[in-house]
């Protein structure tokens, strides 16, 4: 077996509970650290080192013009990038923000605006640079992340499943609360990996793990209308932690515009 | 069976007398229950788990549990449940690989002992069993699983007495009438069961069953199974004309009410000489690719198998999931993938499930149960897809 | 279809433990892999028909669809000619002599080797495709007499790829033909360059209706390949092709590798290319 590969974790605008998670694998984490040597966690040991790095594990979405530039030197000193969670993977909750006015928000937010120095979106690793796997959840789902770390050690290709949440739903026995129940679900259209806890009890899908491939969105949204459900209710569901997300950004979107329109026919 | 043998008629609380005779010969009943505001199948100890006074309605993308007018037992059509997950369960370990000191080692699963009794068994899931018995034990190769707990199956079917608005089974020639297949089989009317055997076995069961009815009624049970406190004395004698009238009535009911039709005649053929026809990309572009369809079908057979390690790599287990040709990565080949839009994962589900299915197995593929119509997110009807592309087919 | 398939075991899963006993690099990432079983009992199930396929399991990574590559007639282990490409040939190709792994096989069907009696057999391979012929060219040499002219037409995009070179000459004393080609010619090679149509194109066949030709390859060079069989008049009923599609349980039991009403672990990989023909050309299939 060749050298251990030294891991690095970063943070850019993030909740840290998706490096957290690495930390909560306690049952695993020792395995890990023979297998891998980590270089630089800062959540873990205040001992940093230098780069290069073979792979690191990059949380959090580009919010500041310091953060747009520091991730390149983050790209440039690593083989492999893999971003864990939807911050990185899809700009996270706060890319609401680009659907407001910086200034409106800022200014409500923070006492002295003036100090406040931030680009007006927050945007997924990938808008910045190359990303080599991006491991998606809110949070990731911590037995992926090894088994990504343990086959990254072992020379392999990582690979998770990119399927709809609805095939967990059905090897749990879940009754699909669409169908059944009317609920306005994301799992037809979001990514496996959660295990399909939210239908199992009796909510619907939040989409954490984001887009599954393919996510038809425009279908599910027009199948949810025909059912009675609002734009004020569908926008928000499809707007949380992967909002940007393309095709969850597109649907909600469309739906902003037909809503303006229905409702303006109503009036 | 030699001799066709006139039906019984059992009263109704007696039922449980029959689940306690299984259960004594160590089967685990199942059979529909409601849980998650579905008629679902779960494990049945007592005639009161039965969805009694329930039913479901059913359209493309839609079901509800219904109460009804009356306290039928059986009163539902099927749910989102198929018996499959009984006989290919949605996960299954195949074998397990062993670290030794002189290399790997693999260990074969060890043989499966679970004696099922299925309680209520429609006739197009009887087909259904018929044709996944044709994709798992007739070929060169026998899936051993499926094997070892089809051989020990019980099954008590019970005949469709009212129709969904998504049953076309009738268009499939598989029912609503239960024919063969079962062990026993029962039809529901007013005061209880019409009951007709389908096998050996079911005659045994059913006689041992008579002869518990009997000193129950008696009153001299000394079966500290039997829970029910409702046995009557009514005892179990040949069904009367008048009880034989009732269930016809009651299943003719079910033809009846089928208003869904598949035209089959050009089946074999129609969808693979189609493979470039316009509407597999329209409802392409409704499909979700979600799965439901193929999951809740109850002859969809498709599988994957991964890996379950554990860190140290020194045991690794094999665990074969339920899969399908909805999700991409089923397609998978050297470092792409085969069918990479839904159009063509939804050409591959129906012109499988309808076309060459028949080339694989002599059969079709569908039994009409209806299930991938209503639980369809979006209410995709197969029924309406063949029609579409027969009709736009130039002669 | 004429071949027959010895059934190893009534389960499809059950897996039997092998050992690496040699180990020979062919070309780069690619290897020839001797394996025999540590079980005493099942060494006497080395039998398999030309062109079949065993499943090759590294725990804890997963299996692999691979033909045999070596002698049916030998008996003595299986042989297995590999490249690396996913996870698994990338597994194996890090393990040593000595080293144990899965097999579960043979599986599918093979060449058609009663049909080719008494008919002359034009043989196309491209790359790796030579893999699952090779044992398809012993049997043809072991019983040389049953046959009648032989071609051999091997195209590889370099000459570093063309495999087993050290045995063509061996088959050409035998009275096989063996014409070579390659896509690109390098500063060694002053032989034939261009696709293997073309050297099909120019075989002059002296009775093409009693000719078969098979061929293994990548999937677009078979359809051009049956293609010009079919200009020198080879119908479709006499050209057998080696499919691949993504092979799980190779017993027809998980769906993965269908092609049409095709099952391309059991009723393939060797189908004949009639029965085949039509669903190659349509898209995503």
């Amino acid at each position: 077996m060749p050298r251990k590969p030294r891991l690095a974790v970063f943070k850019f605008a993030s909740c840290d509970g998706c490096q957290l998670s690495l930390l909560d694998a306690e049952d695993e984490l020792l395995a890990i650290c023979d297998r891998v040597e980590i270089a630089h966690f800062a959540e873990a040991s205040s001992d940093l080192q230098p780069g290069p790095y073979d792979v690191a594990l990059v949380e959090g979405s580009i919010t500041t013009h310091e953060d747009a530039e520091r991730i390149k030197r983050v790209r440039a000193d690593s083989k492999f990038l893999m971003t864990i969670g939807a911050c990185a993977t899809a700009g996270g909750i706060q890319s609401l923000r680009n659907w407001g006015q910086i200034d409106e928000w800022v200014g409500s937010v923070y006492p002295s605006p003036e100090f406040i120095r931030t680009l007006a979106t927050s945007t997924a690793i990938a808008d910045h640079v190359l990303v080599d796997f991006a491991l998606h959840g809110c949070p990731i789902n911590h037995h992926q992340l090894v088994d990504i770390l343990v086959a990254l050690a072992e020379g392999r290709q990582p690979r998770v499943p990119s399927h709809s949440v609805c095939l967990d739903c059905k090897h749990r026995g879940t009754v699909c609360s669409v169908v059944a129940r009317g609920i306005p679900c994301l799992g037809p259209v979001t990514q496996s990996g959660c295990g399909a806890i939210c239908p199992a009890y009796d909510r619907g899908c939040y989409g954490c793990f984001g887009p599954s491939q393919p996510a038809n969105t425009t279908s599910l949204v027009s199948q949810f209308r025909s059912h009675g459900h609002q734009t004020e209710k569908l926008v928000p569901l499809l707007r949380s932690f992967n909002a940007a997300a393309p095709e969850f950004q597109r649907a909600s979107e469309q739906l902003v515009i037909l809503g303006t329109s229905s409702e303006g026919c109503r009036s | 069976m030699e001799t066709p043998i006139s039906p019984l008629f059992i009263p109704k609380p007696h039922l449980q007398l029959l689940l306690d005779e299984l259960r004594r010969r160590k089967y685990s009943v199942v059979g529909p229950t409601i849980d998650q505001d579905a008629i679902v199948y779960g494990d049945i100890h007592s005639v009161e788990q039965l969805p009694q006074g329930w039913t479901d309605e059913q359209a493309p993308g839609h079901y509800r549990l219904k109460r009804r007018e009356d306290e039928s037992w059986f009163g539902y059509v099927v749910g989102p449940h198929s018996w499959k997950k009984y006989l290919f369960p949605p996960k299954t370990t195949l074998l397990s690989a062993e670290k030794t000191e002189s290399g790997w080692q693999f260990i074969p699963r060890s043989a499966d002992t679970t004696k099922f009794a299925l309680l209520g068994v429609r006739a197009c899931e009887l087909a259904a069993m018929r044709i996944q018995d044709q994709v798992f034990l007739d070929g060169p190769y026998q899936d051993p699983l499926y094997r070892e707990r089809r051989e020990q199956l019980f099954i008590i079917a019970v005949n469709c007495t009212q129709a969904a608005s998504t049953c076309f089974c009738t268009s499939m020639k598989t029912g609503p009438r239960c024919e063969k297949g079962f062990d026993l089989a029962l039809t529901e009317i007013d005061s209880g069961f019409l009951c007709e055997v389908g096998s050996e076995r079911g005659r045994e069961v059913l006689d041992a069953f008579i002869s518990s009815a009997r000193r129950a009624s008696e009153g001299s049970s000394n079966d500290a199974n039997s829970t029910n406190e409702n046995v009557t004395s009514l005892p179990i004698l040949d069904a009367t004309p008048e009880q034989l009238r009732s269930a016809e009535t009651a299943r003719q009911q079910a033809v009846d009410q089928i208003t869904k039709h598949m035209e089959t005649s050009d089946l074999p053929g129609l969808l693979l000489s189609n493979l470039d026809h316009p509407r597999w990309k329209e409802v392409g572009e409704r499909c979700l690719s979600c799965t439901n369809c193929t999951m809740v079908c109850p002859t969809c057979f498709c599988s994957s198998v991964t890996e379950v390690r554990d860190l140290n790599m020194d045991r690794v287990e094999r665990e074969r999931t339920w899969d399908s040709c909805f999700n991409p990565d089923f397609s998978y080949l050297g470092g792409s993938l085969v069918r990479n839009d839904t159009a063509s994962r939804y050409r591959q589900w129906l012109t499988h499930k309808l076309d060459s299915w028949h080339a694989q197995f002599g059969t079709s593929g569908c039994v009409g149960c209806g299930r991938c119509i209503t639980w369809c997110p979006v209410g995709i009807d197969i029924t309406e897809e063949v029609a579409a592309i027969r009709e736009g087919t130039l002669p | 279809m004429t071949a027959t398939r010895p059934t190893l075991h009534e389960n499809p899963w059950y897996t039997h433990t092998v050992r690496i006993t040699d180990l020979i690099d062919e070309t780069e990432g690619v290897a020839t892999y001797h394996l025999k079983f540590t079980d005493g009992d099942a060494a006497t199930a080395y039998e398999f028909i030309p062109g079949q396929f065993n499943m090759l399991y590294l725990p804890g990574v997963g299996e692999s669809a691979i033909s045999m590559s070596g002698d049916p007639a030998r008996k003595n282990g299986w042989i297995h000619t590999v490249r690396v490409a996913g996870n698994v040939t990338k597994t194996l190709a890090r393990l040593r002599r000595g080293d144990t792994l899965g097999l579960r096989g043979p599986f599918g069907t093979g060449w058609p080797v009663a049909d080719l009696v008494g008919t002359d057999v034009v043989i196309v391979a491209g790359g790796l495709g030579m893999a699952p012929l090779r044992p398809l060219v012993y049997h043809l040499m072991n019983h040389r007499e049953q046959f009648g002219k032989i071609w051999l037409i091997l195209g590889a995009r370099t000459s570093d790829g063309l495999l087993y070179p050290c045995e063509y000459s061996a088959w050409q004393k035998r009275d096989l033909e063996v014409i070579l080609t390659v896509d690109r010619a390098t500063a060694d090679w002053n032989g034939h360059v261009g696709v293997v149509t073309q050297l099909i194109d120019r075989l002059q066949l002296p009775r093409p209706e009693q000719t078969q030709m098979v061929t293994c390859g990548p999937e677009v060079m078979m359809k051009y390949a049956a293609m010009s069989g079919h200009r020198l008049g080879i119908d479709a009923g006499r050209i057998w092709v080696s499919m691949e599609r993504n092979m799980q349980c190779a017993a027809g039991l998980c769906g993965h590798c269908q092609l049409g009403p095709e099952f391309i672990c059991k009723d393939g990989p060797v189908i004949r290319y009639d029965r085949i023909r039509p669903y190659l050309f349509v898209e995503q299939l």
